[in-house]
Order: structure tokens, then C-alpha cells, then sequence
């Protein structure tokens, strides 16, 4: 199980004057969880683009299971990216198609299924995340935090090996947001699946992460298991953590 | 700024753009045996171009053709027998009004919606979100638009054509005094299955300028309901000159090359 399945090697990328990534490395483990935190704007869901070949970095190489995506282009990578589920920030749901066809979009692209069977399975996916019976309304339909379960019901519906969530329990109740917690990771436990996880919920970092990862000043300051963060004494995470307006962390980025 | 790049930047094209969107069309094109198992997607996109546009297209045709007539009759005067009425309105408006002012009502139209749609999608995120599902956008939104714009622009065309042809009789019956029977004679004498040809073949170019410049411009969009502003109108404005310039193109190529020989 101490196979790696994805190896970030000093990875860069600035937009403009911007340097967003000055080198970050993390290695993630088949089958492990690794929430990336940080303040808000310092990179991370770059970052997860990057993983998922959306962006292109200006430097440094991503291997996922034995794949060098920085080095995939054009039909290659949509083909490399089968593997993958992501959930958006902003669920980027599509807003012509209804909620179940949102989420069997893949299954109705790349399989066989008909229309019955996906539909079944969306339906499926769907109660997962706690939605019954949205499945024919329209994304502008739905309430916000509605909106990112069908994107988690959207990126998990095709059972990848690897999953992105950026900030999956973000806009949630406390009670919805634990119950995303545990079909994350339920999904880790039974399926084995891989993922690494963006959020500023501290709460949801510990119960979903088996180790956490600071993104600060574009590269990943500490790395260590649930535990480990609450006896660090790094001034820069505690403060993180803590969530204190005072300490080493400067409150305007210039 | 010389002129040519003030020209340029306004209407929303620049040389470097003329090679991203050609590129654009070949990456379309390629797909287009895999977008066609597709049917579903082409048939929506067919629908949207069709069924909207008959309106404005029927429209606009009705008048074209009365002016036309009211226009030929004009010019006529004392030099042309008002019975060739006919075979002029029907050569005009088959070879050169129906195709063109099809192209410029319709670009306007679909250009506008193709670069809205796929412009709120870029920004949304909903682009990445398809690539990420490995569905090709190109595949996925371009070619299927494609397909339509090149079946739909022609289908559409005749239709106007016919329209035309109508108004035009009605001006000539009504306003003029000719009789039917004169009017259609003179239709038939002179109008070629040739010039309806050329009529079509510049509907298909003109289908696929304006599905590309929708697709390019929409899939360029930056920023957000200003980018897609912004893209909508450079979509109809690119749309609308290549129209005009391509129709120029092909004459010169159609009627001095082909058909004088
Ligand atoms: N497409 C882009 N073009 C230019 N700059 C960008 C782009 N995407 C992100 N950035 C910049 O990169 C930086 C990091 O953005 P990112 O979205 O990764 O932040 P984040 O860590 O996810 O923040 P949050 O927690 O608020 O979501 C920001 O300064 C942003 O301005
Ligand atoms: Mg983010």
C-alpha cells in the first residue's frame, strides 16, 4: 500500500507578475487523503488543476500512477483524465442538461448504459450525497450547497481511482457537511480511492484527512498526520489552525 | 496602431487569430465522423439554427424580394421589358440576396447564441468540468455546430429564396401589373440550376464561418458577463465581415473561373 499514486516535483506557475506556485512538492500514497489547507488565494485550487491537466505549469512535472500528466496534451490527456473525479469550487454544473443527466454525463459518454441505467445510477449517486428526487430539475434550480453535492455526485459517479475535491463541505449545514465527511471517506475505505482534498474547514480536514498539507507562500510548509498538526508547534500552522487574526501569517498580501 | 491593426482590433480579428481559428476548424473537422454517432447533439444544434431562424429569415426575405422588383422595375425603365421582371429578381436573389442576407440574419442570430452559450460556459467553469469527465469540448460543443451550421444554412436558404421569389411576385402583381404567367416564365427562362448551386455552396461556407466564429470567440472568453458581452459581439461583427469578404471570394472564384469557361 506505500506505492506512490501522485508525485508533484517543484511545481511553478505564476500568472503575470503573479507567482502563485513557487515549487510545490507532495507525494500522495494509493489509497491515502491528503487535504491541502491554506488562506484563501494562496493557490490551492491551482494546484488542483494542475493535477488534473487543466492548467499547464510553467515548471516542475506531476506523475499520476506512473503517468507524467504535465507531459500529456490534446487527446491523450482527455483519455488520462477517465481515471479522475474532480468537484469544482464552484460545482460548475452544466446548466442545459437536468441534474440527473449532470451527473451520467460520463457514464452516457463513454459507456454503453442506456439512458434507464444511468439514470438509475445518478438516482444511486445522488442519495449518496443526501438528494432524493432532484434528479429532473435544472442546476438553477438548486440551492448552493445543493449545487456541490450534485458535483460530488458528478465526479464520483464513474468510480474513479483518483478523486480532486475542491472544498467539498464548503456552504454545507454541520450535519450535511458530516455526512460528506464520511461518504469521503467511505469511499477511501471500501473503494480504495485515492484523493486529494482542498478546504478551509478545519473540522472536516481532521475527520477526512489521513495527513494534512499547508500551502503557504506558494510551496507546502508542513505535512503531517491529524495529530501531528495539533502537537505542532509551527507558528505558521498553529496559527492556521487556531484560525487567529495574529501571528506570522500577514493579513495583506502585496 | 496603423490602420489595418485599428481595423482589425475593432472588428474583433487579428492575423494571429485568423490561425487559432483555423486550427479550430480542422480540430472540428476531424471529429466530425465521431460527433455524427452522436446524432442527438447535431440534431438539438440543427433545431436551435432552424427552427429559430425561420421567423426572422421569412421575414426579412418577404421584403428583400419586393425590393427587388420595386428596385429592378426602377432601373428598368425604358431599357429592359418589365417581363424579364422575373428572371432578374430570381437570379439576384438565388445567387447573391438569399445566401448573403441569409448568412448576415442568421449569423447574427445563431453567431450571437453559440458565443453567449459556450462564453457563460468558459467562464462557469463548465469547460474545464467537461474535460475533466474526458468528454472532448470540441467534440463535445464545436463539431456538432459545425454539422448544423453546414446542413442548416443551405436548408435555410432555400427557403428564403423561395420567399423572395414570392414577394417579389407580389410587388410585380399588385404593384407593377404583371401577370403570373409572365412573371414565372421569365423565372424559368433564365435561372440555372447553376446559379442555384453556387447560391448553396456559399451557404455552406457561410454555415461554417458562422458556426466557427461563435465557437472561437465563445471558447476564447476571459473574465465574465463583460467577457461574454465582449465575445458575443466580436462573434457577430467577424461573422458578418467574412461573410461579406467570402461572398466576394467565391463569386470572383464561381463566375470568372467556373461557369465563363
Ligand atoms: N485563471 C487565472 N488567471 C489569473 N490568475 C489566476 C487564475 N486562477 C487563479 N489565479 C490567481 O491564483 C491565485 C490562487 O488562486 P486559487 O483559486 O488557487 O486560490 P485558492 O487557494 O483556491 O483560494 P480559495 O480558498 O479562496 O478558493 C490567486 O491569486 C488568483 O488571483
Ligand atoms: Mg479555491
Amino acid at each position: 500500500m506505500d506505492q506512490v499514486m501522485i508525485e508533484i516535483t517543484d511545481l511553478k506557475k505564476g500568472f503575470g507578475d503573479n507567482a502563485v506556485l513557487k515549487g510545490v512538492n507532495l507525494r500522495v500514497r494509493r489509497g491515502e487523503t491528503v487535504v491541502v489547507i491554506g488562506r484563501s488565494g494562496c493557490g490551492k485550487s491551482v494546484l488542483l488543476k494542475h493535477i488534473i491537466g487543466l492548467m499547464k505549469p510553467d515548471s516542475g512535472r506531476i506523475v499520476v500512477d506512473g503517468v507524467e500528466v504535465t507531459a500529456l496534451a490534446g487527446e491523450e490527456l482527455i483519455e488520462f483524465r477517465k481515471r479522475f473525479g474532480m468537484l469544482f469550487q464552484s460545482s460548475a454544473l452544466f446548466d442545459s442538461l437536468s441534474v440527473w443527466e449532470n451527473v451520467g454525463l460520463g457514464l452516457l459518454e463513454h459507456t454503453d448504459l442506456d439512458e434507464n441505467e444511468v439514470r438509475r445510477i445518478a438516482r444511486e449517486k445522488l442519495e449518496l450525497v443526501g438528494l432524493t428526487q432532484v434528479e429532473d430539475l435544472r442546476p438553477s434550480e438548486l440551492s448552493g450547497g445543493m449545487k456541490k453535492r450534485v458535483g460530488l455526485a458528478r465526479a464520483i459517479a464513474m468510480d474513479p481511482p483518483v478523486v480532486l475535491y475542491d472544498e467539498p463541505t464548503t456552504g454545507l449545514d454541520p450535519i450535511m457537511a458530516d455526512v460528506i465527511n464520511q461518504l469521503i471517506r467511505r469511499l477511501q475505505t471500501t473503494l480504495q480511492v485515492t484523493s486529494i482534498a482542498v478546504t478551509h474547514d478545519m473540522n472536516s480536514a481532521m475527520k477526512i484527512g489521513d495527513r494534512l498539507a499547508m500551502l503557504y507562500g506558494g510551496r507546502i510548509v508542513f505535512e503531517g498526520t491529524p495529530e501531528e498538526v495539533k502537537a505542532t508547534q509551527d507558528p505558521v500552522v498553529r496559527q492556521f489552525v487556531e484560525g487567529r487574526a495574529e501571528g506570522p501569517i500577514p493579513i495583506y498580501e502585496g | 496602431m496603423n490602420l489595418a491593426q485599428y481595423v482589425g482590433r475593432s472588428v474583433g480579428f487579428s492575423v494571429a487569430e485568423v490561425g487559432a481559428v483555423f486550427i479550430l476548424l480542422c480540430s472540428a473537422a476531424r471529429r466530425i465522423p465521431k460527433a455524427l454517432k452522436q446524432k442527438h447533439l447535431v440534431v438539438e444544434q440543427m433545431l436551435r439554427i432552424g427552427v429559430g431562424s425561420i421567423p426572422l429569415v421569412l421575414v426579412t426575405s418577404v421584403f428583400t424580394g419586393g425590393v427587388a422588383a420595386v428596385q429592378a422595375a426602377y432601373q428598368f425603365q425604358n431599357y429592359v421589358p418589365l417581363r424579364y421582371l422575373g428572371s432578374v429578381i430570381g437570379k439576384s436573389v438565388v445567387i447573391e440576396l438569399g445566401p448573403v442576407l441569409t448568412a448576415l440574419v442568421v449569423g447574427g442570430r445563431v453567431g450571437a447564441s453559440i458565443a453567449a452559450e459556450l462564453g457563460t460556459m468558459k467562464v462557469t467553469e463548465q469547460i474545464d468540468a467537461l474535460e475533466t469527465l474526458a468528454i472532448d469540448p470540441i467534440r463535445y460543443l464545436v463539431t456538432p455546430r459545425l454539422i448544423a451550421g453546414i446542413i442548416m444554412l443551405p436548408v435555410i436558404t432555400i427557403f428564403s429564396d423561395f420567399i423572395a421569389i414570392m414577394g417579389g411576385y407580389v410587388v410585380a402583381l399588385i404593384g407593377l401589373g404583371i401577370t403570373s404567367h409572365v412573371y414565372f416564365s421569365s423565372l424559368k427562362l433564365f435561372l440555372d440550376t447553376l446559379d442555384v448551386f453556387s447560391g448553396l455552396i456559399k451557404a455552406i461556407f457561410f454555415g461554417i464561418i458562422i458556426a466557427m466564429m461563435g465557437s472561437h470567440h465563445g471558447l476564447r472568453t476571459e473574465g465574465g458577463a463583460e467577457g461574454v458581452g465582449l465575445a458575443t459581439t466580436r462573434a457577430v461583427v467577424s461573422s458578418c465581415l467574412l461573410v461579406l469578404i467570402t461572398d466576394y471570394v467565391l463569386a470572383s472564384l464561381l463566375f470568372r473561373g467556373v461557369f465563363s469557361r
